[in-house]
């Protein structure tokens, strides 16, 4: 995939034509400065108004980037004494979900999140961030001991969806992911869920139904992919980027309809263009999230989350008279 | 299944050829069908009273969410409930969808692609909901999930078990991440009718498959199947072309589930009823004495 999105090469061509400028300009033969000033003028303005304008589509790409900071980078990171724990207990470990114990600010937590690998070998090892049931229910174990130990849970979101394969299915994908909502709605722990790249349906779902759901501002999630809506929905895949625009996936639309709690801002360009600056911000978002759900008692925490999820649905309730005409 | 071969000898023969000298082509498209699946040559009446099993091959039909419930009920004691919830084009979707839905309304005589209220069966008093796969696929969108909760929390205020049939062919793509949430509320409210101590009984009909298979239609205290639904996560096409290969046949049928240990019956359509009924009974053990309808 290419690191570039294509809405960015004016600007890098841009940026590409001031450096040249300024090496003929040090070379002291001609000045140069007026231009170049009027350019660096220009690729602000530039920048700005690519950024500021980015559609679902150009999200997308960016929440897909290969160099976007993944749960491991986040876990690496911003937590301390990260531990992986592996296995369902039931049949086997799904590379796809990483999961264990970990740290933030003094505080031991559960921790897990999708994986993706950033190259093609390390995509194939971790399914590209696809996970099968046994990823689900690796999850699922690790919430129950979160809950045996009053262990806060916090839980990264970053897949294209649950894993389409015949294993996958035979093993009760359906059943997997059904499980882990149902048991998310019932924890008695708090729970911080944060997008940081891709949210991929019901195979992000399965591990997103958190007290407080964040959603770093390029991140996108959605109810299918856009690939998958533009075939559905026009029986053409090239359509992918109208329904990118037409899903309401982006963060912004997200937080207007209710669904994420917070946005958290990105560098300029995208998480991975300053990663420390990314995993601040996330480790400040989730440290405060924290702090404020563990004033909660757990019956509170039950009863709030069902509250949080019982309202989000958008339809009218229409008068007796309208139904008979 | 030994009074349903009763009716069907008392009918007489299922399968006739329809005369075509004798029958002008209005009145054989009017009176006759084929089965979907071994094309035997049905009068309509015939399949209806069937309740759309094929008498030659066994084939189960799609049958609307009515005739579902007159199959699940006792007669007349049916009260619709949140009838007046409608979808709305949240995401801006336009006029083509405005416009199926109000398609929808009329041809299947609902408001949405979930049917809920409550009635009794065989006496005994449940909260019910029935998706219909003609209204936009079964899909899952705010009024279904709406329509689900207050199904379930109405089943917890007055004491009732619950029973829902399923047929969807997962969320509804036009409301875009709303229903994908629709999973995590419908589940919630499972949780709670499991809290509740009462039955929660779930029945997949085809097909039951993505958002709804993996939400409130698996979580079932008892999931019950019709033979040969379709049921899974993600649908074979995706798979196909995922894998790059043919899926093995029966992939993905409520038998294939039965065996892999996700359901608990397969039962056919014209024992529904008393397998309902019976399991009702043994789960509502505890509660018969109690169990008085409040609503």
């Amino acid at each position: 995939m290419s690191t570039i999105l294509e809405v960015e090469k004016p600007l890098l061509e841009l940026e590409h034509k001031i450096r040249e400028l300024r090496e003929v300009d040090l070379t002291g033969q001609v000045d140069l400065s007026a231009e170049i000033r009027q350019l660096e003028r220009k690729a602000k303005l530039l920048k700005a108004s690519i950024y500021g304008n980015l559609s679902g589509w150009d999200r997308v790409q960016i929440a897909r980037h290969a160099q976007r900071p993944t749960t491991i980078d986040y876990l690496e990171n911003i937590f301390t004494d990260f531990t992986e724990l592996h296995g369902d207990r039931l049949l086997g470990d799904d590379p796809a979900i990483v999961a264990g114990l970990a740290r933030v600010e003094n505080r031991a937590c559960v921790v897990f999140g999708h994986q993706k690998g950033k190259e093609t070998k390390e995509n194939l090892a971790r399914n590209f961030g696809m996970p099968n049931p046994e990823g689900f229910r690796k999850a699922c174990r690790l919430m129950r001991m979160a809950e045996r130990f009053g262990l806060p849970i916090v839980s990264f979101i970053d897949t294209p969806g649950a894993y389409p394969g015949i294993v996958a299915e035979e093993r009760g994908q359906f059943e997997a992911i059904a499980s882990s909502i149902l048991l998310m709605t019932g924890i008695k722990v708090p729970i911080v869920t944060v997008v940081i790249g891709e949210g991929g349906s019901g195979g992000a779902l399965g591990i997103a139904v958190g007290d407080r759901v964040l959603m770093l501002e390029n991140s996108v999630y959605s109810v299918i992919s856009p690939e998958g809506c533009a075939t559905i929905l026009w029986r053409d895949v090239t359509k992918a980027k109208q329904a990118a625009n037409s899903l309401g996936l982006t963060s912004e639309k997200l937080k207007e309809l209710g669904l994420v709690d917070h946005i958290l801002p990105e560098p300029l360009g995208g998480a991975h263009r300053d990663t420390a600056e990314t995993f601040q911000t996330v480790k400040k978002a989730i440290t405060t999230n924290l702090n404020d759900l563990s004033r909660q008692s757990p019956t509170e925490l039950i009863e709030n989350r069902y509250q949080k999820y019982r309202v989000m649905g958008r339809f009218r309730e229409a008068s007796p008279n309208e139904l008979e005409s | 299944m030994a009074r349903f071969l009763d009716k069907l000898r008392k009918q007489g023969p299922k399968v006739a050829r329809p005369n075509k000298k004798v029958l002008s082509v209005a009145q054989t498209e009017a009176n006759w069908t084929k089965c979907a699946s071994c094309a035997a040559v049905l009068r309509k009446k015939t399949l209806e009273d069937a309740l759309g099993v094929c008498p030659e091959c066994a084939h189960h039909h799609k049958i609307t969410a009515w005739q579902r419930l007159e199959m699940l009920s006792d007669p007349d004691t049916f009260e619709e409930w949140d009838r007046n919830l409608l979808s709305q084009d949240p995401l801006g979707f336009g006029q083509e969808y405005l416009e199926k839905l109000a398609k929808d309304r009329t041809k299947t005589k609902l408001t949405d692609a979930v049917l809920t209220g409550r009635c009794t069966l065989d006496g005994r008093p449940m909260a019910i909901g029935i998706m219909e796969f003609r209204f936009r696929g079964g899909s899952m969108g705010s009024v279904v999930g709406e329509r689900i909760n207050r199904l379930l929390e109405r089943a917890i205020e007055k004491r009732l078990p619950a029973v829902v049939v399923t047929s969807s062919g997962g969320a509804r793509m036009q409301e875009g991440m709303l229903s994908l949430m629709q999973m995590a509320r419908t589940s919630a409210a499972v949780r709670r009718i499991n809290e509740a101590g009462l039955p929660y009984i779930t029945i997949l009909t085809d097909p039951t498959t993505a958002g709804v298979a993996a939400s409130f239609a698996s979580l079932g205290d008892v999931v019950l199947a019709e033979p040969k639904a379709i049921i899974g996560f993600s649908g074979a096409r995706v798979i196909e072309q995922t894998i790059r290969q043919k899926l093995p046949p029966g992939f993905q049928t409520s038998e294939f589930y039965l065996e892999k240990g996700f359901i608990d019956r397969v039962v056919p359509r014209p024992e529904m009823r008393q397998t309902l009924s019976t399991i009702l009974s043994l789960l509502c053990g505890g509660h018969l004495k109690n169990a008085k309808d409040k609503g």
